[in-house]
């Protein structure tokens, strides 16, 4: 049975209806990747699914409940982190409590500070800084420990790779095996094709507000892939 | 002499400034919101206070321990009910909303308490002083405010900055919708910052009646007050609003001394002054 089942998952702006009929699946302990042009919709549906835009409540089902159109504070208690895109720290609070927000949710598990300062130790070092004083990769690792602060089972990553130098993207992806190994499935969301085939287990490539192309990064072809990323 | 003795009087009246403000700073502080029945809402403690004296027979000071967490009950419910559902993307809901809150409340006031001027009596702690050197004398009553100002102050730097709870406000403070994905539910933490705004509301209504005379209409001027020690302070700093109550009282103190006439005028021209040079206030907080 899937973790995370989107069935026909429409959203929309106002009168703009970005998504139209997302269907996707995500195992546990699975990872997978969104690929997709800017205006794609990948965004959009990372909204969808933890309640920050309206949803029917069929449309996604969470470990076998229907959660669609949850409130984002109840979404993410049941387990489904997001990192958000442009990492959203908290400029008040310094490095550690941006990570203790986390723990808000409540939920217990693998991740505590002692855990993420392992996976991230360039963080404990800089623990007293605040948030927004950090260079933008220490940033994402900030962002990314306070989302596996809250033990999801389901991590939700919005272009975690936007903005970075690719030295800087490497150490970040390097994070992602410790992470999948607690049991955590994970879905990437990236406009960078090659890191996205590089993690994942398998792809959806999203146009449009549709899905265009989906499998394992084995199996498809780079014409393939640029057919159903560019529309060409 | 004189003069020092002015300053000093008026330090001691800038910790009641300081409490006036300390509650608007707060809620602005966190969500955002300029409670224009702030003023209205001290008075209506002071006049819960005028109750339970009346119907326990209680030292006003003691009164406190029924008052606050009552205020405090009050807020909670207030912004859960009412407050919440003005806020989001427009400024003018909550300052209509707030402004017709002042109305209501000044009118029941009038119509359970009179417009009868009123004061609580605290016996012998109103007269009783410490003589100092030249001829200065501090009040018992002035200098209780003063302190209980700072200890308010002091204690709600400790929440914001060394509890958990405090975290949260900050964040929420920061960006609402990120704390959301946080499992914050932010309509429970603005009630709850609410609830500690008139907890610190009690604390100075009941002051305010034990030193001045008071009427159900005197809230607005009240409201006036804590406004300018805010800016004066500069906004979302709470160290910088005790700063400012008291730059505030120094002013009023040194106009009265001056000629009486002129006690409050000069309370506002020390404010348009400090908003003149510094329009980001003394204090700001740094991020903004």
């Amino acid at each position: 049975m899937s973790l995370l089942a989107v069935r026909g998952l429409t959203a929309r702006y106002g009168d703009f209806q970005a998504l139209f009929g997302i269907d996707l699946d995500i195992a546990a302990g699975e990872t997978v990747a969104i690929i997709g042009a800017n205006g794609a919709g990948k965004s959009t549906f990372l909204k969808a699914v933890t309640g920050q835009l309206a949803a029917a409540p069929d449309a996604v089902v969470y470990d076998g409940r229907p959660i669609g159109g949850e409130a984002p504070h109840h979404i993410v208690r049941r387990g489904i982190a997001l990192v958000p895109e442009g990492r959203q720290l908290f400029p008040s609070l310094t490095v550690e409590e941006n990570l203790l927000m986390g723990a808000c949710v409540g939920r217990t598990g693998h991740w505590t500070l002692q855990t993420v300062y392992e996976l991230f130790p360039v963080l404990r070092e800089r623990r007293s800084a605040p948030g927004t004083a950090l260079s933008g990769g220490q940033q994402q690792m900030v962002a990314i420990g306070r989302a596996l602060m809250a033990n999801p089972r389901l991590l939700l990553c919005d272009e975690i790779s936007l903005g970075l130098a690719p030295i800087v993207i490497r150490d970040i992806y390097a994070a992602v095996p410790a992470i999948r190994a607690g049991g955590t499935a994970v879905l990437v969301v990236e406009q960078d094709i090659r890191q996205a085939m590089a993690v994942a287990d398998r792809v959806y490539c999203f146009q449009e507000g549709h899905v265009s192309l989906s499998g394992r990064p084995a199996d498809l072809t780079l014409d393939q892939i640029t057919q159903a990323y560019f529309g060409m | 002499m004189e003069w020092v003795n002015a300053v000093v009087q008026g330090v001691m009246l800038g910790g009641l400034f300081a409490l006036f403000a300390t509650g608007l700073s707060l809620i602005f502080g966190v969500m955002r919101l300029v409670n224009l029945a702030h003023g209205d809402l001290i008075v209506l403690a002071a006049f819960l206070g005028v109750a339970v004296v009346e119907g326990l027979g209680l030292h006003p000071l003691v009164t406190l321990v029924i008052v606050v967490p009552a205020m405090a009950l009050l807020g909670y419910g207030l912004q859960r009910g009412l407050l919440n559902l003005t806020l989001g993307g427009d400024i003018l809901p909550p300052l209509l909303v707030t402004f017709g809150l002042s109305i209501v409340i000044q009118n029941v006031l009038l119509e359970t308490f009179s417009a009868d001027t009123r004061r609580l009596q605290a016996g012998a702690l109103e007269t009783a002083s410490i003589e100092l050197a030249g001829g200065i004398s501090i009040g018992w009553l002035p200098l209780i405010v003063l302190l209980l100002a700072v200890a308010v102050i002091g204690g709600l730097q400790l929440v914001f900055y060394r509890t958990k709870i405090g975290r949260i406000f900050r964040a929420t403070s920061d960006n609402p919708a990120v704390a959301r994905l946080m499992g914050v539910n932010h309509r429970h933490v603005f009630a709850l910052a609410m609830a500690l705004a008139l907890a610190v509301c009690a604390v100075a209504g009941i002051l305010m009646a034990i030193r001045t005379n008071f009427t159900p209409t005197i809230g607005p001027a009240r409201l006036l007050f804590a406004f300018e020690a805010v800016i004066i302070g500069g906004l979302g700093s709470l160290w910088g609003t005790l700063a400012g109550g008291i730059i505030l009282g120094v002013a009023q103190a040194i106009g009265a001394q001056i000629h009486p006439g002129v006690q409050i005028l000069a309370g506002h021209i020390a404010f348009l002054a400090v908003l003149a040079v510094r329009p980001q206030g003394l204090f700001p907080r740094l991020r903004d």
